[in-house]
């Protein structure tokens, strides 16, 4: 690796610690991310000369800080330096730099950041654009392209989050265990949302927006080293871990979806599932359950069945039960009635899914499902108009062309018909 | 004589490299082990998962305590290491409890194995 390379690694890894703490001490986000840019400027110079410090988290910390801080002294010509409430911790100036920060400030300014982001005034596309941004130091262009906007549209976005966050003010005294808690549960769900935001990507866009998936379990992980004993963080990880593996197998050459039923399981990726089912193990221990755990559970047997035919669609059907006790949603139902086809029956599963049309009457995935039990059932004109609505309502490509070439079998298989009838 | 090698880095670094940059690692590293199993110099090659996923066993109480999380008391020092097949954590942790009784004190770090390559060298 060369120098440069090894320092972009460095400076991305130390990233989060170093813009929580000079959050907490500037607290002003342009400030933070201000001083975390020149203390890399100056990392590029004096690094590769004087090879890389011990503690390079503390080393950014301790440099932006000065840098920031002599740029406030010569700018008081112009206007009056803050008073030294406003700055914070002046007192600690010196103390901070040989301080190593201690376990409980790290953790609770990592765990600031990640809030900050997703403070509950922003919508879900800002607190995603705006960590990517913050946290994970992705430029504009990058996050922008992950999203399919314009750069310029990008910015704004961005430039609005931080107005917003400023205005609102930010708590900057350690968070008590109930607002820790909810913090906690607040950043599980910005990082599941970047996650999706990734994963749900197909065809041309799949490219550019899979670094999101890495960047999100990178965001996990950052997570439960800090908490380590969260069932529901270790639930999360798990989750997007055991989904991830099972990247390579989504999509055929030509970009088409290919099915769990189809998938190469052989490219599945075994460490990251080996990883997945640790932890997932790990958090059952605790006898504490949440969404995120039941979700990876399910994701777990599907990566344990060595063939789709050896899936426990049972355990899989209890699994969304209790999911629909603690998070009662439609979506919820409709998974579930996969695994009860399965097990009963297109009928049954049918009987499930035919009350939620009302309140699923805009979702791809339902008359996919639909369509594909009528078909089972040999109702091929139902199935038919079921397959047109999902068309009519799929997002992407790819989802558009799978479904078609259900639609196209339906046809083939009628017009077989047609001639064996005449 | 034998000698164990621990590898020792900064996890915050390696999770940062991207799914190529490690596979580019490993690549280098496979030709470094290639060269020592064809002398016939080469173990066990373990490559354990994310601290993340670690637990620790404390073995100086009664009954033994479990926390999530790596054994980070640093006065202490790694000792020695086993590799053992369970079915899963528990089943692990039970193998820890029966060491820990045989060798009380200190603690035992479960860290699941990511690569596992097994030698033919006998110590």
């Amino acid at each position: 690796m060369t120098d440069l390379a090894w320092i972009e690694t460095a400076i991305t890894a130390a990233r989060p610690q170093a813009i929580g703490a000079l959050l907490r001490y500037f607290r002003d986000l342009d400030t933070a991310e201000e001083a975390f840019q020149n203390a890399c400027l100056r990392a590029l110079k004096s690094w590769p000369q004087n090879g890389p410090p011990r503690d390079a988290a503390a080393w950014l910390i301790m440099v932006g800080r000065n840098v920031a801080i002599d740029d406030l002294r010569r700018g008081k010509k112009q206007q009056p330096l803050p008073d030294d409430a406003a700055i914070s911790d002046l007192d600690d100036a010196e103390d901070a730099i040989a301080e190593r920060l201690d376990g409980s400030h790290y953790r609770d300014d990592i765990l600031r950041l990640l809030f900050i982001c997703c403070h509950p005034e922003l919508p879900p596309t800002q607190q995603i654009a705006l960590a990517l941004r913050i946290v994970s130091g992705l430029t504009v262009p990058q996050i922008a392209r992950a999203f399919l906007v314009s750069d310029a549209a990008m910015e704004q976005r961005i430039t609005r989050a931080k107005a917003k966050v400023a205005r609102a003010g930010v708590p900057f005294e350690s968070p008590g265990a109930v607002e820790r808690a909810e913090r906690l549960g607040a950043v599980a769900a910005m990082i599941y949302l970047v996650f999706n935001e990734g994963y749900s990507a197909a065809g041309e866009t799949a490219g550019v927006r899979a670094p999101l998936c890495e960047e999100a379990i990178r965001l996990a992980r950052l997570l439960l080293r800090l908490f380590p004993s969260e069932p529901e963080i270790m639930g999360l990880t798990a989750l997007m871990l055991l989904q991830q593996a099972r990247a390579p197998a989504r999509f055929d050459a030509g970009g088409e979806i290919v099915l769990l039923e189809d998938q190469n399981r052989g490219l599945w990726n075994a460490t990251m599932i080996a990883e997945g089912l640790a932890l997932i193990d790990k958090a059952m221990r605790h006898r504490r359950t949440g969404a995120y755990q039941i979700q990876a559970a399910i994701a777990a047997l599907h990566a344990r069945a060595p063939r789709y035919e050896d899936t426990d669609w049972a355990q899989i059907d209890l699994l969304y039960g209790s999911l629909e006790i603690l998070q009662p949603s439609p979506v919820i139902t409709l998974n579930r009635a996969v695994a009860v086809a399965k097990l009963r029956g297109p009928e049954a599963a049918l009987a499930m899914i035919e009350p939620l049309e009302a309140r699923l009457g805009s979702y791809f995935h339902y008359f996919g499902a639909k369509g594909a039990l009528l078909l089972q059932q040999g109702r091929g004109d139902e199935a038919r108009v079921a397959f047109d609505r999902a068309i009519a309502l799929a997002r992407t490509p790819a989802e558009a062309s799978h479904i078609r070439m259900h639609l196209d079998r339906l046809m083939q298989e009628s017009e077989a018909a047609g001639r064996a009838s005449a | 004589m034998l000698y164990a090698i621990l590898c020792y880095h900064d996890e915050n670094f390696v999770g940062s490299w991207s799914r190529e940059e490690d596979a580019a690692v490993m690549e280098k590293l496979k030709a470094v082990h290639g060269k020592l199993a064809e002398a016939g110099r080469l173990g066990s090659v373990a490559r354990l998962l994310p601290t993340t996923a670690a637990t620790t066993l404390r073995k100086d109480s009664e009954p033994p305590v479990v926390i999530d999380g790596p054994f980070a008391e640093t006065k202490e020092q790694l000792l020695g290491f086993y590799v053992v097949e369970c079915e899963d954590l528990d089943g692990a942790l039970d193998v820890a409890r029966d060491l820990g009784r045989a060798n009380p004190g200190g603690a035992y770090e479960i860290r699941p194995i990511g690569l596992f390559m097994p030698g033919t060298m006998q110590p």
